[in-house]
């Protein structure tokens, strides 16, 4: 019951977005780049619900087995996403990552794109870094944040291939998610004790 | 300082009628430097001619040039045509129409990608300055849909700097585009 909804959840916006009458102007790469996008999207609701341990038969400690190669999957997500568009339209790519593109969600896209690279970069080198576990968790979950509310913002300002509703209600449920997994997990609660 | 002066202008009502010149004067040129309400600044325009003397210089806009491809040849219409690309073209300053100034445009269409080809094509102004193109239905990609203009310098005599725009439709569902170059001697 519970995994039928998350898989409607994630699902739905994807596939609406199959329906798009854009897509038939497009071509195979730039399809590709925009479903990478839509898909890492999605992940975003799955992330949370990982780390909290709330889906059956994937209690906390096994979810976060799952929850590390999600995330491992967003970043090659992201990778297709930007190669993609490049390849379809490098000087729009270009003005992007040079943060002078005159579209408003293009800085939300290049933001949350680094903070993506960023939280991969820290889980991989967290040991050898030797973060203490309470450290990591407050910088993981303060990346998370960013990166899902980045994420909405980059998607509902964009005129594509995604359908409002769908793109509106990922968006609330991921956030909502987010939320529930920051706030069941006492992290700044927590973060309070520890500073005491 | 300008660009906040010309916002403020912008939203204020300015088709009141015969009122304040001097808040009227103002509009005018907001609505030229935005670019985006270059219809409404033809009109008023041509029905005033004498207020022409304050034409703002047209800026080039951001990501304007993206996929231009210099040279396109000169074409009755753009593909099978559909939606049309509409424009004036005229000397910053008195206002004085261009003619015969080459104007290429692009766009992604329901034809093909920016980048094709066959997507660009090019037109010459007439004696008003004003040039019409036929071309495909534009469709949103990358985010917005949107249309891009070019005069180039390089393909044109008549000694005024290159300028690109990259208008921006209100909605996918529009059939047309108007635009104003205001071009700077060079």
């Amino acid at each position: 019951m519970i995994w039928a909804a998350v898989c409607a959840a994630l699902l739905v916006p994807v596939a609406a977005a199959g329906f798009s009458p854009l897509l038939q102007w497009r071509q195979p790469v730039y399809i590709v780049a925009g479903f990478a996008g839509i898909v890492g999207f999605a992940l975003m609701l799955l992330q949370p619900l990982l780390a909290g341990g709330y889906l059956p038969g994937l209690p906390a400690l096994k979810g976060r087995r799952v929850h590390r190669w999600v995330g491992a999957g967003i970043v090659a997500l992201v990778v297709l996403h930007v190669g993609g568009l490049w390849l379809t339209s490098p000087p729009d790519v270009v003005d992007a990552l040079l943060l002078r593109s005159p579209t408003p969600f293009s800085v939300w896209g290049v933001l949350v794109m680094w903070l993506i690279f960023a939280t991969a970069a820290l889980a991989v080198l967290r040991k050898r870094l030797g973060m203490r576990p309470m450290t990591w968790r407050r910088a993981h979950t303060a990346l998370a944040v960013l990166i899902v509310a980045g994420t909405g913002l980059h998607a509902v300002l964009i005129q594509g291939t995604m359908e409002t509703l769908s793109k509106y209600a990922l968006f609330a449920l991921a956030l909502g998610a987010t939320v529930k997994v920051i706030w069941d997990l006492r992290i700044w609660a927590a973060r309070r004790r520890a500073s005491r | 300082m300008a660009h906040g002066a010309h916002v403020v202008a912008a939203c204020a009502p300015d088709l009141t009628g015969e009122t304040d010149m001097s808040i009227r004067l103002i509009n005018r040129r907001s609505l030229i430097a935005t670019g985006g309400a270059a219809a409404l600044t033809l009109g008023t325009g041509l029905t005033v001619p004498a207020r022409a003397a304050g034409v703002q210089p047209t800026p080039t806009m951001p990501g304007g040039a993206n996929n231009y491809r210099p040279g396109a040849q000169i074409v009755e219409r753009i593909g099978n045509g559909g939606f049309t690309m509409t424009g004036t073209v005229r000397r910053a300053g008195d206002g004085a129409p261009l003619e015969g100034r080459r104007i290429q445009m692009w766009a992604h269409t329901t034809e093909g990608h920016e980048r094709d080809p066959e997507s660009h094509g090019a037109t010459l102004t007439d004696r008003n300055g004003r040039f019409v193109m036929d071309m495909p239905q534009i469709v949103p990609a990358f985010g917005q849909p949107h249309g891009h203009l070019a005069y180039d310098a390089e393909y044109d005599d008549g000694g005024f700097k290159t300028v690109f725009l990259r208008p921006v439709m209100s909605s996918p569902s529009e059939t047309s585009l108007d635009v104003e170059f205001a071009l700077v001697p060079a």
